[in-house]
């Protein structure tokens, strides 16, 4: 392929512009910024280079800030009131969350990194939940230093106690564990006497004896009818109320019939008894209920993803100044300022004459709005060129955000269980399981302990455990194996979608691209000028703006001038001094009103975007900037073709560089110039065509896309309002895993289907026997014990690994037959 | 036999006990993070010596 990859982060080595090499283990490794370059330097001086060893995951690449600047406000008492608490032995205890810890290997790298840090005595990372719990003598060490190191490994730290809905969740997988376990040691037990019990029945047994092994049986049955099944009878209850019969229902009135059943005969000293059946029933169907939240839970939580895209800090008038503040330290009615770039650090009104606003968060329009004094504005959004004066109306919990993030996470809680498939047969199934046993009884009422055994019989064999984890484990299969390849699904129901699409849209910065501009040209236009002088000029004028193109000129330059009075002109350029000289860069005519005279032609590729640099005295170079194209875009897109699905490209960009990008992935239908409206419009024609739509995005303007589309793909590195309006996230922005998910879906519902047809098939066979008498409910249970187990097989197939199909070269898609 | 009217209540007590272990394992968070302990037994505290460092 001819594309090195970053030792560190693994995205490909720029061609063009300077190398950056790291010497790890005794051998050069190329990396591909200075940020990179400085991480894995520090950590091979370190002597933490097994970390390159023993990860699994590609590292994160830093962030170009870095140093301790942005986190001094922590050093204050006030600002570490709510995340840092004193020890007993005068030591501090701090709470982090760190963004992009991805592997153990990561949380082991750092425990090492801050051990060796001076005054820090006990770090404990958990690698689930991305929480760093630090030990330190404040005395000894700054925290601020401590977070600017963490930042510097590429690990954003966000101080900060764990949000509410972290701790519920810990709360219930807690709760879900201990429960399993009263099933489980439950049904250990109450099994040894069962299998006592039975053989008593076969070789005879003393009636003392067969009465006390049966009270024991009650005696370790009832916590786990009340404990452990709790839940189900909560569910049955919930969807009776609600007008629905649910797969809980049968479930619940099995185990009460059952248990109520053994209870009578157990007092009576007669009749069978069926404990565990029923302990043997709950552990089962707990234990799918976990392994399925455990799966989602990896998930993450949204309402966490939307809160960081506030900034950490901001600065706050006071009479004696400014100050840098946390936000928790904030409070409405205060007065900030937001430098130019940054992000609007609560809900408040403006106090300067007017504003340009990037508010793409919330309306999903990328173009910045004109804001007028005292118009509101919303937390998150992003101020425009120049620094802003804000009164503060909303902050923290109360603001816009905080209520978005709130409200997704209530429809996530809210949303119906996926299995929707296994639903739509229980909202059958269940009233005809319940009509059969009473049926089976009414018919066998001449006798009522066997009226009682072929009732019971009917419901435990009939009982939906096959039918109803049927689809979960085959899902849960298919997530935990996607996840084993850096695919997160966070709907499981997406996957029986996913294998129906016919059609995919895909954006093109950030998904089909890298979403991060380089100076791929570089033609200086005057005699004597070295490609280095004029990078560094560039360089020293971006670097006080925080425009996303910005960092193709800050990202590899030499840290030599800076610039004065540097404005961005929105849509233009940037205009500063350097050297008692006014510079400009940008569009060519912005630059070229420097002196007076047109603007030289630029160079002829369509490709580059091209930005001009120019002093007084006439120009100076041209810049083609281009976003590179992702190294397994054009392999992605040829399999999914070759898997029977389409691919276009939609982007809002111009229509040649479009063009040139989906040249470049041999994708044929490929449109520019397209807003967000235009894209959905285009989304909702191919659906109302009755075609099945994937689509593909990372930016804030593709959110629309992605929730209206039937299947959706975020990348790791777009924005979180992408990922949460999202299906499916690629952890690593790897393209090439798409193909793959499509083939796991596709084997998934394949398995999904033989488990349906064996479950029915099944119960069509043991229903009729069960009612004419003729199995006995121990029979019953073992029956239904087996078909569970056999779909609980058959859905761990999903995690071998899938074969790959060799993409064709080229040619029409071949139509694939699943 | 009788001797099962001692024992099976014993079993049982032994049976609270190991549930009443295992709730407080749980509350004590050894449950939490299930993933990175396996590995970091390999990957063991004092790392400095990475033996491939010294080879040429």
């Amino acid at each position: 392929m001819g594309v090195t990859a970053c030792f560190h982060c693994g995205q490909p080595v720029p061609e063009s512009g300077p190398r950056h090499e790291v010497v790890i283990q005794g051998q050069a490794q190329p990396v591909c910024c200075t940020g990179c370059e400085m991480a894995a330097q520090w950590i091979a001086s370190a002597g933490l280079g097994a970390y390159y060893r023993w990860r699994t995951e590609p590292a994160t690449a830093p962030v170009d800030a870095v140093g301790p600047d942005p986190y001094l406000a922590y050093d204050r008492p006030q600002a570490q009131r709510s995340f840092v608490s004193p020890l007993a032995d005068g030591r501090c205890e701090a709470e982090l969350l760190v963004e992009n810890l991805n592997c153990a290997a990561c949380a082991w790298l750092i425990e090492g990194a801050m051990g060796r840090e001076p005054g820090v005595a006990h770090v404990q990372v958990n690698a689930a939940n991305g929480r760093v719990l630090l030990h330190f003598d404040p005395a000894r060490a700054r925290l601020s230093q401590l977070l600017a190191r963490l930042a510097a490994l590429g690990y954003k730290p966000h101080p900060q106690r764990p949000g509410e809905a972290r701790a519920l969740h810990t709360r219930e997988r807690r709760q879900a564990l201990k429960r399993l376990a009263v099933a489980g040691l439950g049904m250990m037990q109450a099994m040894t006497y069962a299998l006592s019990l039975y053989g008593g029945d076969f070789h005879g047994m003393d009636p003392v004896h067969a009465d006390f092994l049966r009270l024991v049986s009650l005696l370790i049955t009832t916590p786990v009818v009340i404990y452990a099944g709790a839940p189900f009878f909560r569910q049955a209850y919930r969807s009776l109320r609600a007008g629905r019969i649910g797969m809980d229902v049968p479930v619940a009135v099995a185990i009460t019939v059952a248990y109520a059943a053994s209870v009578r005969h157990t007092l009576a000293g007669a009749g069978a008894v069926y404990f565990d059946t029923v302990c043997m029933f709950i552990f089962f169907l707990t234990l799918a209920r976990y392994l399925q939240a455990a799966a989602r839970a990896r998930a993450g939580d949204s309402g966490d993803a939307l809160a960081r895209l506030l900034p950490d800090t901001c600065l706050r008038e006071t009479a004696a100044g400014l100050e840098t503040i946390t936000l928790q330290e904030l409070a409405a009615g205060d007065r900030v300022r937001v430098p130019p770039g940054a992000a609007l650090p609560a809900d408040g009104r403006l106090l300067d004459e007017g504003a340009w606003i990037d508010e793409s968060l919330l309306t999903g329009e990328s173009r910045p709005v004109h804001r007028t004094r005292g118009d509101p504005l919303v937390a998150g959004s992003l101020n425009g060129a120049t620094a802003l004066r804000l009164e503060v109306t909303a902050c923290n919990a109360d603001t816009t955000i905080a209520h978005i993030g709130r409200l997704l996470r209530r429809a996530q809680a809210e949303r119906p269980p996926e299995a929707a498939q296994a639903d739509r047969l229980a909202a059958v199934f269940a009233p005809t399981v319940l009509l059969l046993a009473a049926a089976s009884a009414w018919l066998w009422r001449a006798d009522p302990t066997q009226a009682m055994d072929v009732a019971l019989a009917v419901l435990v064999v009939t009982c939906p455990c096959a039918l109803s984890i049927a689809t979960p484990t085959a899902l849960v299969a298919a997530s935990a194996q996607l996840l084993s390849r850096g695919v997160v699904v966070l709907r499981a129901a997406a996957l029986e979608t996913l294998c129906n699409v016919r059609h995919a849209i895909f954006d093109k910065t950030g998904t089909l691209t890298m979403g991060r501009p380089r100076i791929a040209r570089l033609e200086v236009l005057r005699e004597g000028l070295s490609p280095d002088r004029v990078r560094a000029q560039a360089a020293a004028l971006e670097r006080a703006v925080h425009h996303p193109l910005a960092r193709a000129f800050t990202g590899d330059a030499p840290l030599a001038e800076s610039a004065d009075d540097v404005r961005l002109v929105a849509g233009e350029g940037v205009e500063g001094t350097l050297g008692g000289r006014i510079l400009r860069l940008g569009r060519a005519e912005f630059t070229a009103a420097l002196w007076a005279s047109p603007a030289p032609a630029a160079p002829a590729d369509d490709a580059s975007s091209w930005l001009l640099l120019g002093d007084g005295s006439g120009p100076l170079a041209w810049f083609g900037i281009t976003d590179p194209v992702r190294a397994d875009a054009a392999r992605a897109l040829c399999e999914l073709r070759a898997l029977g699905i389409d691919t276009e490209i939609a982007s809002g960009d111009a229509a040649a560089v479009v063009d040139a990008i989906a040249a470049a992935v041999q994708c044929p239908q490929a449109q520019g110039r397209l807003r967000p409206e235009d894209k959905l419009a285009r989304l909702t024609a191919l659906q109302a065509a009755g075609t099945t739509v994937l689509s593909v995005g990372d930016g804030v303007n593709d959110a629309p896309l992605l929730a209206q589309a039937d299947v959706s793909i975020a990348m790791a590195g777009g924005t979180a309002l992408a990922q949460t309006s999202a299906d499916l996230i690629l952890l690593q922005d790897r393209l090439e895993r798409l193909p793959e998910i499509v083939r796991i879906a596709r084997r998934s519902r394949r398995i999904i289907r033989q488990n349906l047809a064996w479950a029915l098939a099944y119960n069509a066979l043991a229903v009729p026997l069960a009612a004419m008498g003729l199995v006995t409910p121990w029979l019953a249970s073992l029956g239904m014990s087996l078909s569970s187990v056999l779909v609980v097989f058959n859905a761990q197939r999903l995690y071998r690994p899938v074969k790959a199909v060799p993409p064709p070269v080229s040619g029409p898609a071949a139509v694939h037959s699943p | 036999m009788n001797s099962m009217f001692l024992l099976i209540p014993l079993s049982l007590v032994l049976l609270a006990l190991a549930v009443a272990a295992f709730f407080w394992a749980v509350h004590s968070g050894q449950f939490d993070d299930l993933d990175s302990p396996a590995y970091r037994m390999l990957m063991d505290d004092p790392p400095p010596a990475d033996p491939e460092e010294h080879e040429p």
